[in-house]
């Protein structure tokens, strides 16, 4: 299992190590930094690493490394997700999970580690959970408790952790109320040069914030839930109930959390709701940039915050552009091109032209850069995915805590939103 | 006001300030100094000097202050072991509190100081926390007992911690269940010791699958990679849990749907081939696996390894999924590099011309590496989908156009291999290619071109003056390129003979006298003597046709994808190589994870039938010890047994083997130069065909030198390839001139060469023995066969063996040591003075018989195929060494009296009653063993039928 964790920032040096079992030395990071070495990018550097007597599993996230080392052979993507649990629950905590958010809590952090893994074994990694162990930091907090001299510690047992629904904490009490669902879906998407789609698919996720008094329990069905068939859930889902009716029923986590995940694949069609004609030309010494960037398939919506970005090729010296509309900005080191566009309007196509520079005697360049576009439409979810119902039931209290239980229709606020915006959505030229 | 301030002083007396502050009677500048003290300690800091004022902190109620201290104690215990043990009591009394949380955080804590003199206080608690009414306590102790075991296994056995543990697979909590099977997983993994191993019936398999449902993500991978050990027993069983597990491919978690991916893999392959539930299986195993693809980078690393094991096991589960492997320009080059390789595999000729687009695309990329590897994928296409080759072929046309340097090399090193397996279909580009000549800077592809110009030398017009200018610079050039220069210049010299005298004698004599490097002076002389003694013979030996490179060269074997299938989800998986090659193997258990066998050619979809599952236990280690008592002194017999082999075949034999040798000598010269010279993927492909003839041949000189008297049955596979990592035995036994034999025949049907093979007999009811080493023509290379005898001894350790005949035998090759067992026929132990009295004298036999009781009398009736004559048998059994001592005729019955002796022995006398013109025969054998007479039956009849 995970035998120790270090965290290496990008400057190569290694801020912080926790070991669950035996102390190894940070020498075993010298693999790391060998393969470092080869990787072009900080990106590149390959995930598992094995050494004579180390497995090095890492992931990289928030500019740091998070190397795991494990001794024994252990399932690689167990050690991924986990490190990936511990960055989320880093910026759940303390809002990012970089650098110096975690110097500015190390106790806390180390606390964290500690309860997250035993000897290797994860032990509590739900949110909530820790929560009730360690509570995260905060400035009316933390004046209190130099006040008063009481800790960040909770002196409870965890129930949550022994319960058969782990991730929601008992007793949860609100005044108000309310649950709402944010319907999300991205699009990923390879476009050629003739602006004909090679590649498309959607990654669509329900991020729910449920805020219930009691136990509740909910059902949300769909009017066309035969778009989702390739889905993954969070714990709380009934699987069989999914399975027998194809509706959503479960005991929800208290507070944001995941629902769903889906993924609508390559074989459906994706309807694309921009497009991009781009026009790059390269010649010695310089070259043209033209770029106009259109609605397509919006569903009369409007599509907003677009963003373009361009990795120009090294050769690029400068580049001196004019947009019809929006701002643009040239790296003239990473060589990226950035132009905000805002939003498109249909009667008046944004547009961005101009020269470009290159260093004087070095070749034009081969290849024409690829384009990546960002864009939000409100009130849409591209796949076609729509909400019929939710229905809640729970057990409430009623007046008198004396009284027993009952089952009892809620009457909270609701509300679903949906939202489509560009994944990995990218034009080549 | 955050924690970085815990690292602001950095005073002298810093230590010293904080021993003040530890010990100040103020609770709150305790628990501060605490703080810093673990706070200097996370960054590294020596702070072992203040344990024991940290340890006075530990007796408090504070339990933010306990949970501190505890975090130091678990750092520095080990550095301070006799001040720990001050530490003991306050964890023994903290067991027994009454909050549940204060007793799991000890013994989790406990089981952290790994200080030896500590866990003999462990023990009591542990056990009474193993027990406790809490939840929460149990699965904390659980994982405690494998903290123990790494610190000391022994006292945890002793312990009896073990059993405990399993009984906690039937606890009623998931979350201890799963801890549970966390825990004795990682005993299992580290410990050799039977007891130690996570024994599998149907129960625990229906408490963990009961389980699997409610515990956490954590609990359901090692609940899930736990299932996967288990062998079902029948297709039922393997399809309930198959059932029980599909569920989990919905898991957010990646880990998760993985090791689902996992035992579905695995139960698979214990379902029916054809059945519909496997065919409904493998769609469904598809959307989560592209689901893994749109996951964090590092996930879709792990996740493309894995599918690129899938994708070879069963093609068909991602046959439609090309497109989510189409790689992004923001892609980490490890994720495009796994993506280039599962799009070849996926490559059909439905999807040709969309990945052939793609691959064209990412060829003009920015990134070196990618860029090549998307070239030679082009090529991959090429010779896998033969409909293609011609788009692909102008396709790297296009890009040699585009004249980036590195592409056009690139190019040319896969053009030459389409050339290899479409020999003259696209000769008409070499034109092209050689206008980029000069280009070419790298010692592949120079090596690429030079093959093709001297390939084709007849073809190119000025051939020699492309050869001539690379020969200019020859000292400079790599060994790989002066190599294949050497021999392109000779072909072109085979090829035009009159205008190229000159320069063939340059580049011979550049090779054989100015060159240091032995393999080109050896390849040098070596076509220098042949072109000067036999120019014929020279032209077939260097223009001889070249196989065919196959289509797939990259796949892995398939005995070694079906053991990896075993390891999905694990790193086994990443590195595409079993544990047993990297994992550090202390004491390396070898797990029973292995898929069902199939028939012997070990190709799935080539046997269509079901056949039972057979449950694979692998050998336990006594008995292999037993077999091989060291592997060295194994050696060490086996070699010096060698040298007295050679006196022990007949005369004639001697004379006869040298001759095949020498000439095997020349054709292995000859050969290997060919085949580098070829650049195949085998380099040994012309040897192994004159060592096979030269085995077979030595064989066969055997088998005629001596008329083969004795019955021979025919050979059976012994040892399955898929049991063998590829390597088949079969074999028989026989007797020539009085020398018992065991004929084998050994196939490699592995992709690797195989040699050192060695061969030890366990114990056994008739002390058969090697009687000398075991001689293979090595290296044994992919494919070929090779037919060995072994003369045996008798003369060996002796053990009843149940059944009687059983053989148990071990065989070595530098791969691995293989097990298998077969019976020996009976008639390999009849001795040839087994004549009882003689002929005349018939007293012996009278007496013998009488002698033993008739109780040790059985009779059979036993068939007569043939019909064959009283002389007939009576001839036919001797030269099996039964020997009849006496004749009658009795009622018209033929009456024979024969005897017959054992290696060890034992007599063995016998009435056979023959009928005339009757099928069938009896037979009554009289003998003081009992045990052997079912197999002399057998032997009577197979001898008679067989004759």
């Amino acid at each position: 299992m995970i035998h120790s964790l270090f965290m290496i920032n990008s400057a190569g040096d290694i801020f912080m190590e926790k070991h669950w079992k035996s102390v190894i030395s940070r020498s075993v990071c010298d693999y790391f930094f060998e393969e470092q070495q080869k990787a072009n990018s900080p990106e590149d550097v390959n995930p598992v690493i094995s050494t004579p007597h180390h497995y090095l599993i890492h992931i990289y996230r928030e500019n740091i490394y998070f190397v795991a080392v494990c001794t024994t052979e252990v399932p690689p993507l167990f050690v991924i997700e986990f490190l990936h649990r511990v960055v989320d629950t880093f910026t759940d905590y303390f809002g990012d999970g970089g650098e110096s958010a975690i110097k500015d809590n190390y106790v806390i952090v180390y606390e964290l580690l500690e309860e997250m893994l035993d000897n290797g074994f994860p032990l509590a990694t739900e949110s909530n959970i820790l929560k009730e162990l360690i509570k995260p930091p905060n400035i009316l907090r933390t004046v209190v408790n130099t006040v008063t001299g009481s800790s960040n510690l909770a002196d409870t047992l965890p129930t949550g952790q022994l319960s058969n629904v782990p991730w929601r904490r008992a007793g949860v009490k609100y005044t108000n109320n309310e649950a709402y669902f944010d319907v999300i879906e991205e699009i990923d998407a390879i476009i050629d040069k003739q602006g004909s789609t090679v590649f498309a698919d959607i990654q669509g996720v329900i991020d729910c914030c449920v805020k219930l008094s009691g136990m509740p329990d909910l059902t949300l069905s769909f009017m066309n839930p035969r778009i989702l068939d390739d889905v993954s859930f969070h714990p709380c889902v009934r699987f069989k109930r999914w399975e027998a009716e194809r509706v959503l029923s479960f005991v929800p986590p208290d507070g944001n959390f995941r629902l769903i995940s889906y993924h609508v694949g390559s074989q459906n069609m994706v309807a694309i709701p921009v497009y991009v004609k781009p026009n790059i030309s390269f010649r010695e010494g310089g070259g043209r940039f033209d770029v106009t960037v259109g609605p397509k398939q919006t569903m009369g919506k409007m599509v907003e915050s677009v963003v373009i970005t361009c990795a120009m090729p090294k050769v690029v010296l400068n580049m001196n552009l004019t947009p019809t509309q929006g701002t643009y900005t040239f790296d003239p080191v990473a060589k990226v091109l950035t132009w905000d566009v805002g939003k498109i309007n249909p009667q008046k196509l944004p547009n961005l032209r101009g020269n470009i520079s290159l260093q004087s005697g070095s070749p034009p360049p081969e290849s024409n850069p690829a384009i990546s576009v960002q864009f939000k439409i409100q009130q849409m979810a591209v796949s076609g995915l729509k909400v019929n119902r939710l229905d809640m039931y729970g057990e409430v209290s009623k007046s008198s805590p004396k009284k027993s239980f009952t089952f009892e229709k809620y009457k909270p606020f609701k509300g679903v939103k949906y939202l489509t915006k560009a994944g990995n959505f990218q034009v080549r030229t | 006001m955050t924690d970085s301030k815990y690292f602001t002083t950095t005073k002298k007396g810093e230590i010293f300030e904080l021993k003040n502050e530890l010990n100040s009677d103020k609770k709150e500048k305790k628990k501060e100094a605490v703080k810093k003290v673990i706070a200097s300690m996370t960054v590294g800091k020596d702070v072992s000097a203040l344990f024991p004022d940290v340890v006075n902190c530990m007796q408090t109620d504070n339990l933010e202050l306990k949970k501190l201290v505890y975090l130091y104690l678990m750092n520095y215990a080990k550095s301070q072991p006799d001040m720990a043990i001050m530490a003991v009591n306050t964890f023994v009394k903290d067991c027994e509190d009454t909050n549940p949380l204060i007793r799991a955080l000890a013994v989790r804590t406990m089981g952290c100081i790994r200080v030896d003199k500590i866990t003999e206080y462990l023990c009591e608690p542990l056990r009474k926390c193993l027990k406790d009414e809490d939840p929460y306590v149990r699965k904390t102790a659980a994982v405690c007992v494998a903290k123990l075991h790494d610190i000391n296994a022994q006292l945890v056995e002793d312990q009896g911690f073990l059993d405990q543990l399993r009984e906690l697979l039937s606890d009623s909590n998931p979350m201890v269940v799963a801890n549970a099977v966390a825990a004795l997983s990682e005993i299992s993994d580290t410990s050799p010791s039977p007891a130690a191993q996570m024994e599998m019936n149907q129960q625990t398999i229906n408490k963990l699958l009961a389980a699997l449902n409610e515990c956490t993500e954590w609990g359901q991978i090692f609940i899930l990679d736990a299932l996967s050990n288990y062998v079902p027993k029948d297709d039922r069983e393997a399809q309930s849990i198959c059932e029980r597990v599909t569920p989990r491919l919905a898991h957010s978690n990646a880990g998760v749907v993985l090791s689902a991916v996992k035992v579905l893999m695995k139960g698979m392959e214990y379902v029916g081939m054809e059945s519909e539930f496997v065919t409904t299986l493998q769609k469904k195993l598809a959307p989560p696996l592209v689901t893994l693809l749109s996951s964090e980078p590092e996930v879709q690393y792990v996740a493309l390894r894995n599918i690129n094991l899938i994708v070879q096991k069963r093609p068909d589960i991602l046959k439609h999924e090309m497109k989510v492997f189409f790689v992004k320009y923001n892609d980490p080059i490890y994720v495009k590099l796994e993506k280039l390789d599962i799009m070849i595999r996926l490559a059909t000729q439905e999807n040709i011309a969309q990945v052939l687009a793609e691959l064209k695309e990412y060829a003009t990329e920015v990134d070196v590496d990618f860029v090549r590897k998307s070239v030679r994928a082009i090529g991959r296409c090429a010779i896998k989908v033969e409909q293609a080759a011609e788009r692909c072929v102008s396709t790297l046309l296009d890009l040699i156009q585009t004249k980036v340097n590195y592409v056009v090399q690139e190019a040319i090193v896969v053009i030459k291999d389409i050339f290899r397996k479409y020999p003259n279909k696209y000769e008409s580009i070499i034109s092209t290619l050689c206008e980029n000549l000069e280009s070419l800077d790298e010692p592949d592809a120079r090596a690429s071109m030079i093959w093709i110009v001297g390939e084709y030398a007849e073809r190119i017009d000025n051939a020699d003056e492309l050869l001539e200018s690379f020969l200019e610079g020859f000292h400079d050039e790599s060994t790989q390129v002066q190599l294949q220069l050497l021999t392109a210049i000779v072909k072109l010299f085979l090829k035009k003979p009159t205008e190229t005298q000159e320069l063939v004698q340059q580049v011979l004599s550049l090779a054989t006298q100015d060159s240091d490097n032995p393999d080109l002076r050896d390849r040098g002389y070596i076509y220098w003597r042949l072109l000067s003694t036999d120019p014929a013979a020279a032209k077939e030996v260097v223009l001889a046709e070249k196989p065919l490179i196959s289509s797939e060269t990259d796949r892995l074997e398939p005995t070694l994808l079906d053991e990896l299938i075993c390891y999905i989800a694990s790193l086994a998986s990443v590195y595409h190589k079993p544990p047993s090659a990297f994992v550090e193997g202390q004491a390396l258990v070898v797990r029973k994870t292995q898929l069902p066998v199939r028939s012997a050619s070990g190709e799935p979809g080539a046997t269509g039938a079901t056949e039972s599952p057979v449950p694979q236990q692998a050998q336990p280690v006594q008995q292999q010890q037993s077999v091989i008592p060291s592997h060295d002194t194994a050696m060490g017999d086996l070699l010096g047994d060698l040298l007295s082999m050679d006196l022990n075949p007949p005369q004639q034999q001697m004379s006869m083997t040298p001759a095949p040798q020498q000439d095997m000598g020349g054709m292995d010269l000859l050969g290997g130069g060919l085949d580098s010279l070829l650049g195949g993927p085998s380099p040994v492909a012309g040897m192994p065909a004159s060592q096979a003839s030269m085995g077979g041949g030595l064989g066969d000189i055997l088998g005629l030198g001596i008329s083969s008297t004795t019955y021979v049955p025919p050979k059976q596979v012994w040892l399955p390839a898929p049991k063998a990592k590829g390597l088949e035995v079969s074999g028989t036994f026989s007797i020539r001139q009085n020398v018992r034999y065991m004929d084998l025949t050994l196939k490699n049907n592995a992709m690797a060469p195989m040699g050192d093979f060695a061969i030890q007999f366990n114990k056994n009811s008739f002390g058969l023995s090697p009687a000398s080493a075991l001689q293979v023509p090595s290296p044994l290379s992919p494919g070929q066969t090779a037919d060995v005898t072994l003369p045996l001894g008798t003369n060996g350790p002796v053990q009843k063996m149940d059944p009687l005949m059983n053989l148990q035998v071990a065989m070595k090759n530098n791969i691995d040591v293989f097990y298998f067992s077969c019976l020996i026929p009976i008639h390999l132990l009849f001795t040839e003075d087994g004549q009882m009295g003689s002929a005349s004298d018939r007293k012996v036999f009278l007496a013998t018989w009488k002698d033993i009781p008739d109780s040790n009398e059985v009779q059979k009736e036993i068939a007569n195929p043939n019909q064959l004559d009283p002389k007939g048998i009576s001839d036919k059994l001797q030269q099996s060494f039964i020997f009849t001592i006496a004749q009658r005729n009795v009622d018209g019955r033929d009456m024979l009296y024969q005897s017959l002796k054992l290696t060890n022995g034992i007599w063995v006398l016998a009435e056979l009653k023959i009928q005339p013109r009757s099928p069938t025969m009896t037979l009554s054998l009289k003998t003081r063993a009992l045990d052997v007479i079912p197999q002399v039956q057998q032997a009577y009849e197979l001898i008679i039928a067989n004759m």
